[in-house]
Parts: C-alpha cells; sequence; structure tokens
C-alpha cells in the first residue's frame, strides 16, 4: 500500500516534469536565471572597487556588507544590477506621459518612425533590385559588386557624412534617418529576395514555359509565391538592422529626442542606468518588431496552405 | 502508322532471324491485315521529325543525345519511349515540347514548328515528378494554366470540375499538394495538363517515382483517359511492361548516340486490362522490346 502510493508520487512528480508548459518553458527560465545569477556577481565585482574608494574619500566607516549593498544600488555604477535597470526602464515607460521629452516611451516613438519609413523605404528598393538582378544578367554583374561595397563602409563612418550632405540640401530630422535606416537594411531584402525569385523548381518554371506564360506571369504566378518564404527571413533581419540604422543616425545629429539621442546623453553624463534602460528599450522594441513581421508571416504562411 | 526510322530499317535484316520480327514486318507490310478495329484511316500527324540530332557540348567533350532521329506520330496514337539512361528518350520529348532545340533536322508538331506548337499550347506535358505549386489548392493548381490562357472564370470552374472527376479526384478541391498521396498528385497533374484541352500529352516518367500498386492503377486510368478523351500521347519510360501494356506504338532507343533501334506496333483492344500481362501476344512484344535493347547494346554494362 504504501509502497505503491509511493511509486504514484513519484510518477506524478515524473509526469509534472514533463507537462508540456513546463518542458517549453524551462529552459528558458533557467538560462535567465542563469545569467541573472552571473549578471548580479559581475555587478558586485566591477562595482566593489567603485563603492569602495566612495567610502574611503569620504572617510565613513563601512563593512562589506556595506559594500555589498552598495554594489547594488550605486549611483553611476561601471555596471548596473538588472533590478536597477529594470526599475529605471519601468520608470522610464510608465513614470512620465508618454510625450514627455523624459519619457522612454517618447524617445522609442522618434526612433521608432524613422525606422518604420526607413524599412518601407529599404525593403522596397532591395526587392526591386533583386528584381533587376534577377531578370538581367548584365545588371547582375553591374550592380551586385556596388551592393556589397556599400555595405562594406561602416555605416558610423558614413552616416555623419550623410547627416552633412541632406542637411546641406535642407533635408533634416526624420528623413536623413529614415535614408541611412534604408540603406542599411535593403541589403538583406535584396539578397534574400535574389535568392527566393531563383528559388523555383525548374520543372515549375518549365511548366510555365510549356504554357507559354509571359514573363510577368511567371513572376507574379510562379517567382513571388516561391520568394515568399525568403522574404519574411529577410525582412525580419532587415527590420532589427533598419532600428540599428536609425540609432546610429540619431548618434551624429546629436539629436534631442530618440533612443539614440538618449544613449548619447546617457554616455556623456556617466548615466549606466539610463544607457541601459534605453538599450532594454530597443530591445524591447526590436523584439516587439519581429515578433510583428512573424505574426504577419504566420498569417501569409496559413493562407498559403503551409502545414 | 506511318512512323519511320532508318537505324531501324538499318537493322531489319538482322532481326529477321527472328519469327517475332517477321510476325512485325507482315503488320507494317500490310496494314490491311490488321484488325479493322484500329486506324481504319490514314490520320493527320501530330508529330513529323526528319532526321533530328542533338548534341551537348559538355565538360567531357560532345554528347551525342539524338543522332538521326525520324519518328512520325499519328493523331490519337499511344507512343512510348524506351530505353536506358541517356538514350535521348526524354530528350525526344523535350525537342518535341520545344523546351530544347535540336541541332540539326526538320521538325513539324501539330502541322506547325515546335515553337509554335508551344505558343499555340499543342501539348501539355507531365513530368516525373507532379511539380504541383504547393500555395495553391488543388482547385488552383488545375486553374493555373487557365488563368494563364485567359479562360473566363466560369470556364476554369467548369474545366476544374470536368477534369478533377476524370481522374477521380472530386472533393478534392480545397486540399493542398501536401494533402494527397503521391499517386493522387500525379493525377492532378495529368489533369492539370489536360485541362486546356491540348492536341498532345507528352508524358516523361510520369509513374516513375511511384511504386507498383498505385503504377498498375494509374496505368489503367491513363489508358481509360487516353480512350475517352483521344489525345494522342507520348509517353517515356523504362518500364517494358508498362510500354507495352499502354501503347499502340513502342519506340526503343539506345544509347551513344541515343537513336532510335525499333518501332513495334501494339495493338490491343484499347480497353485492355492488366491481365492481358499475362497472354502470349504481350509476352511477345515484351520479348521484342527486350532484343531491340539488347540489339541496342542497353544491356552491356
Amino acid at each position: 500500500m504504501t509502497s505503491s502510493s509511493l511509486a504514484l508520487r513519484l510518477q506524478t512528480r515524473r509526469s509534472l516534469l514533463r507537462h508540456p508548459l513546463v518542458e517549453r518553458y524551462a529552459p528558458v527560465v533557467t538560462m535567465v536565471l542563469a545569467l541573472m545569477v552571473i549578471w548580479y556577481i559581475a555587478a558586485v565585482a566591477m562595482n566593489w572597487n567603485l563603492v569602495r574608494d566612495g567610502f574611503e574619500r569620504e572617510e565613513t566607516p563601512y563593512t562589506t556588507t556595506h559594500v555589498l549593498a552598495g554594489t547594488m544600488s550605486a549611483e553611476r555604477p561601471l555596471l548596473p544590477a538588472p533590478h536597477q535597470i529594470v526599475s529605471t526602464f519601468v520608470d522610464g515607460v510608465f513614470g512620465y506621459p508618454p510625450l514627455a521629452p523624459r519619457s522612454l516611451v517618447y524617445h522609442s516613438l522618434v526612433t521608432l518612425s524613422a525606422t518604420l519609413i526607413g524599412f518601407a523605404f529599404g525593403a522596397i528598393f532591395g526587392t526591386l533590385l533583386a528584381l533587376m538582378i534577377v531578370h538581367s544578367r548584365v545588371l547582375e554583374r553591374s550592380l551586385l559588386p556596388w551592393i556589397i561595397c556599400s555595405q562594406m563602409v561602416p555605416i558610423v563612418a558614413l552616416a555623419p557624412i550623410f547627416i552633412v550632405v541632406l542637411g546641406a540640401i535642407g533635408l533634416t530630422g526624420l528623413l536623413p534617418k529614415s535614408l541611412i535606416s534604408a540603406y542599411l537594411c535593403f541589403f538583406p531584402v535584396t539578397i534574400g529576395m535574389v535568392k527566393g525569385f531563383t528559388s523555383p523548381d525548374p520543372l515549375q518554371l518549365e511548366l510555365m514555359q510549356t504554357w507559354s506564360a509571359t514573363p510577368r506571369q511567371v513572376l507574379f504566378k510562379l517567382r513571388w509565391p516561391s520568394a515568399v518564404p525568403y522574404l519574411f527571413a529577410s525582412l525580419k533581419v532587415a527590420i532589427t538592422i533598419s532600428l540599428i540604422g536609425a540609432i546610429v543616425a540619431e548618434l551624429p545629429t546629436g539629436a534631442e529626442a530618440g533612443i539614440g539621442a538618449r544613449l548619447l546623453a546617457g554616455s556623456y553624463y556617466g548615466q549606466t542606468i539610463q544607457l541601459w534602460a534605453a538599450l532594454v528599450a530597443a530591445a524591447v522594441l526590436s523584439s516587439g518588431l519581429i515578433g510583428i513581421v512573424s505574426l504577419i508571416e504566420r498569417g501569409v504562411n496559413r493562407r498559403m496552405g503551409a502545414h | 502508322m506511318s512512323i519511320l526510322s532508318e537505324p531501324a530499317t538499318k537493322l531489319r535484316p538482322e532481326h529477321q532471324v527472328s519469327p517475332l520480327t517477321s510476325v512485325k514486318l507482315a503488320h507494317s507490310s500490310s496494314p490491311s491485315e490488321q484488325p479493322p478495329s484500329i486506324d481504319p484511316a490514314p490520320k493527320r500527324l501530330v508529330v513529323d521529325a526528319q532526321d533530328i540530332s542533338l548534341t551537348f557540348d559538355t565538360a567531357d567533350g560532345r554528347v551525342e543525345a539524338l543522332s538521326h532521329v525520324s519518328l512520325q506520330v499519328a493523331e490519337g496514337e499511344f507512343v512510348s519511349f524506351i530505353g536506358p539512361s541517356g538514350c535521348g528518350k526524354t530528350t525526344m520529348l523535350r525537342v518535341i515540347a520545344d523546351l530544347q532545340q535540336p541541332s540539326s533536322g526538320s521538325l513539324e508538331v501539330n502541322g506547325m514548328s515546335a515553337a509554335n506548337a508551344r505558343l499555340g499550347r499543342s501539348y501539355g506535358y507531365v513530368f516525373q515528378a507532379p511539380a504541383l505549386f504547393p500555395w495553391r489548392t488543388i482547385e488552383k493548381n488545375l486553374k493555373l494554366p487557365l488563368e494563364i490562357m485567359g479562360f473566363s472564370e466560369a470556364e476554369q470552374q467548369q474545366r476544374v470540375e470536368h477534369y478533377l472527376s476524370l481522374v477521380n479526384l472530386t472533393g478534392f478541391e480545397r486540399k493542398f499538394p501536401w494533402q494527397l498521396s503521391g499517386g493522387m498528385q500525379q493525377r492532378v497533374s495529368i489533369a492539370r495538363a489536360l485541362s486546356f484541352d491540348p492536341a498532345m500529352l507528352l508524358m516523361d516518367e510520369p509513374f516513375g517515382a511511384l511504386d507498383e500498386i498505385v503504377r498498375d492503377h494509374l496505368n489503367e486510368q491513363l489508358l481509360q483517359l487516353w480512350k475517352s478523351t483521344e489525345k494522342t500521347v507520348l509517353f517515356v519510360t523504362h518500364s517494358i511492361p508498362e510500354a507495352v501494356f499502354l501503347s499502340s506504338k513502342i519506340v526503343v532507343m539506345s544509347p551513344r548516340p541515343g537513336r532510335i533501334i525499333d518501332i513495334i506496333d501494339c495493338n490491343f483492344p484499347r480497353d485492355r486490362s492488366l491481365e492481358i500481362r499475362e497472354t502470349p501476344e504481350f509476352l511477345k512484344i515484351a520479348q521484342r522490346v527486350r532484343t531491340g535493347l539488347r540489339a541496342g547494346h542497353s544491356y552491356d554494362e
């Protein structure tokens, strides 16, 4: 009797471990916890001297416990502890009205608008380039090297040039940022879509030939639908890159708003916590954007009969 | 019954040794002796190929895929091409379909050049793989050639229903290709090839990737289809029983260079069943195909 109930309990415990929710989220939770532990240890180690020197400068007596507590709540730590970042982030998001200059929501929206415009430009331009490349050997040979070269110049070096030149002809604000963002994000779209447009099975192409399909029909009825999986793969890369482009574009302009501006301000004044909070905002933003693209992808896939 | 082939003629003296050949010679020399049900009147030529050659330049030098192939196919025939890999049977089909151009020789398809025949949508092509478009439902797959050719919406719908029922797939309109078995998918691809009512059906090993049981079943269905639609069918295969079972004419080919070895009449009644494969007549023809393949050194490697 007892042995059987024991066995039963063991079994329930084992089946709890195999519960789908547990199986699904246990690895993620474990990773996050491990990361937190490492982060806290690193925060203590990196901020230790800073805090101890502070105590010594002020000539206040201190114990190890004091220093330890200090590393967790320093005002300008080398490495802020996770809870500090989270509380600053939450404060930035919810602590102010959304359009106040100190609100992270406001800065995110500024960067987001440049990102989305740049992404739209980049995706359309990238797709058009891919179309041209797929349909003409000459264009492939003449365009592709330039496309690749365009990505070898570091954007940090290129961005100020863009800003200055565009500023000289009277373009300031949103547009130069969007252009830099588009400049970065068209590339994965082009490469992905060239691959996508050439992905149809040779048999499918020959079938179209036996039906005497026009190039337009081949494009819209075969090449375009075949390219859809590649389109979404490259759009996911492109949208994060365009966010990075928009942030980088905010650095040399000395823009007063945007995540880039927050990062710049944070590093000028040694506001490390603010810096990290801005980074978290950028991460949340890009995850959200990818999430939206994935959602659209899932919808499209369902309509295209994916199983 | 107007199939000409020079290499075949050259081989004839050698063939006459076998009694089987004399049977065939009797057939081909005097059509009046054939059962009256078959080809009562001479029919229009759908394929007229004279002295077709095709050479590829590959890294290992020139390959003669087709060498002086002459072939005539009359309307309503079921012609099988059989031979080992590399004998040019697929190439011949592709040349007729204008998917490849011959290096020399003259070719008329449906009374015009092969290119015009393709532009005029004279044939439906069935590949070894169904090559359905995975993002389209079965219904939409059937509609694809019709959309391209500009049929009206109502006409498209009507043809989808007709041709799906012809291949016994009514009720599968809204399924996606992956929801169908390999054999069903190939039936869809046959329906798709027929949907715009071409003069000819070109089939390149359409059942090569299917198992024997499905294959037998589809062979029977294809015969039914041939009987009901009276299309001209050109059919590439590796399988001797399949060729003999389906065809009204078997073209035996051999490799290096790709050429026609023999052309065999095979006039079983159109509504034959799988059981004829055990009859002596069937085995005789199969034996002749094998003899032809051997004469072309197809068994040498």
